[in-house]
């Protein structure tokens, strides 16, 4: 008979909610998480879009750690000396299960593992998972340090960095092309000055994306999240066009802060943290089998997770992954059955699901990000030009809008513009 | 683009001291194969996020990981080529957020 019923490997979001849905349904659950404590490991922009989570935990807001409600979302444009920006916001943001919050991991992951522990999951924490134990194709376990714990089926939801989903699978690591690297500052500022710089109440704040000369033109973009005392500011960049990029990364973060547009909003603060990690970009086509015999992936270690260029969604799949895992393990327990047909269930329940959907939605996403480098560049420097003429007035006389842009449009083709406009509209 | 205008050089070393580690002295949980290709390993200077791949003017190529932020980014750029082994740090060792 194996040690338990189930092995989780991970306890960022898909973990944990994977662990608590098998722990409530009377299985014995171990969950191994590398981190000293839950979230050490971890990092995201972050946002997260609350439906997900409020299907699991529908009380979520009476303790979960969360920073601020997400009430205006900003999309800026930046050239090296002006940026272009672009506000929404509405009532509807307020409305449970559209709700929004900023996060910061080391105090959100604590929490969720808190839910998966009370309704009985066991954890170890400060061991990596080594690798899988397995007999011919099967997985039958875990070895971690010097022990090796067998279950009738195990759980990867160690993320998009993860070592055994290879063994698990058979799936390769990533492509360059299907990963983006992400570098990201936390800086303190009081709440009150927070809360005015974005023109917020406390407790509410802003979400904000910046294309072009963040990332000097490189596929990809700058973030920024206002927290409750402290803003995370960041890039994300696709690893395959940052390998030749003629600024280091670092540096990059660096400039992103020192961008006019972006410095007054951080002016002040106290930089506390410089973090790094991986996000996965590829979208559906770089998902891997997400089921084998004994073995399941949830999360970002099967690449779930959403980059449309105006948001990132990784917590809120990986906390539904994690869901139909659980559920979808504890009924193959029940029927004796883990083999890869046993599992079955939950390739179904997800494919049914806003994960597979959105995945499918936003399946040419990637490819056209990847091939539309103007978006990064030459585009949001139009954007610019054209506000320029518009509205700065020196008294050397107006000229007319289309005489303006029309050189600019010529430049980059008006056949090209077309084209382009077109991709993206079929690619979202 | 236009990417030519002054910039302030980030001392990335003295972010890197505001962030918490155990670090595993002596044993580092990353390995460079001999002789680095220059061109991969100009690739890992420019994705590194922490910044730990350095070429110095005469052409020396170092890294230290003991301010690796554990990301994998070097892993998918030069697995098999200028990084021989990527492995976690042992238990208990590396990195702690405190923010995330
Ligand atoms: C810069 C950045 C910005 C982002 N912004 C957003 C955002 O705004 N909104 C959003 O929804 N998503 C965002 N994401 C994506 C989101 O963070 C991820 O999609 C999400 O965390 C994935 O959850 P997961 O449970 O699959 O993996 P993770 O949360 O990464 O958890 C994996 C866990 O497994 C552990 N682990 C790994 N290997 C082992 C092993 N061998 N043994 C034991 N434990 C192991 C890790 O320590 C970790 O705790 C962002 C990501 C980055 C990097
Ligand atoms: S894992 Fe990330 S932080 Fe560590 S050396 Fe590699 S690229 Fe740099």
């Amino acid at each position: 008979m194996a040690d338990f019923d189930a092995i989780v490997i991970g306890s960022g979001c898909a973990g944990p909610v994977a662990a608590h849905e098998l722990a409530a349904r009377g299985k014995s659950v171990l969950v191994v998480e590398r981190g000293n404590y839950c979230g050490a490991k971890n990092v995201s922009g972050g946002r997260l879009y609350t439906h997900a989570l409020a299907d699991v935990f529908p009380d979520f807001l009476e303790d979960a750690p969360l920073e601020r409600r997400v009430v205006r979302e900003r999309i800026s444009m930046l050239a090296p000396e002006s940026g272009v920006m672009v506000e929404f916001t509405d009532e509807q943001m307020r409305r449970p299960g559209v709700e929004s919050y900023t996060v910061l991991r080391a105090k959100f992951d604590p929490w969720l593992a808190s839910k998966a522990e009370a309704a009985g999951a066991e954890y170890i924490n400060g061991i990596p998972v080594e690798k899988l134990l397995k007999t011919g194709d099967r997985v039958t376990g875990v070895k971690a340090g010097d022990d090796e714990i067998t279950a009738e089926v195990v759980l990867l939801c160690d993320g998009v960095n993860s070592l055994l989903a290879e063994q698990a699978v058979g799936a390769p690591r990533p492509a360059r092309s299907s990963v983006a690297v992400g570098v990201k500052q936390v800086i303190e500022l009081p709440e009150r000055v927070i809360s005015d710089r974005v023109a917020c109440a406390d407790g509410e704040g802003a979400a904000w994306l910046f294309m072009g000369d963040p990332t000097h033109g490189r596929v990809g973009g700058g973030f920024l999240y206002t927290n409750k005392e402290s803003i995370s500011i960041g890039i994300v960049a696709t690893v395959a066009d940052m390998v030749d990029s003629d600024v280091a990364i670092p540096q990059m973060l660096e400039d992103f802060k020192n961008h006019p547009a972006v410095a007054p909003v951080i002016a002040g603060g106290t930089v506390v943290e410089h973090s790094g990690h991986l996000v996965a970009e590829g979208g559906y086509d770089a998902m891997p089998a997400l089921v084998g015999d004994g073995v399941m992936l949830a999360g970002e270690s099967a690449m779930m997770c959403l980059n449309a260029g105006y948001t990132v969604r990784g917590m809120d799949l990986a906390i539904a992954a994690g869901m139909h895992a659980g559920r979808s393990a504890a009924d193959a327990l029940d029927a004796g059955d883990t083999s890869a047909a046993g599992l079955a269930g939950y390739v179904k329940a997800l494919d049914g699901s806003f994960v597979m959907n959105d995945l499918r939605t936003l399946r040419h996403f990637p490819d056209f990000m990847e091939h539309t480098p103007r978006m990064f560049g030459t585009y949001p420097d139009m954007a610019a030009q054209m506000m320029r003429k518009v509205f700065l007035v020196d008294g050397s006389g107006m000229k007319p809008m289309r005489k303006v842009m029309w050189p600019m449009i010529k430049k980059v083709g008006l056949l090209n513009l077309a084209r382009d406009a077109r991709k993206g509209m079929k690619a979202v | 683009m236009s990417t030519n205008k002054e910039t302030t050089p980030v001392n990335v070393d003295a972010y890197l001291g505001l962030n918490k580690y155990e670090v595993d002295e002596g044993n580092p949980h990353i390995e460079l194969a001999p002789n680095p290709d220059m061109a991969q390993f100009m690739e890992l200077v420019r994705v590194c996020p922490a910044g730990l791949y350095r070429v110095s003017p005469d052409g020396q190529q170092s890294a230290d990981f003991a301010g690796c932020l554990e990301c994998g980014t070097c892993r998918i750029v030069a697995q098999g080529g200028a990084v021989a082994v990527w492995r976690f740090p042992a238990a208990m060792m590396g990195i702690e957020y405190r923010y995330g």
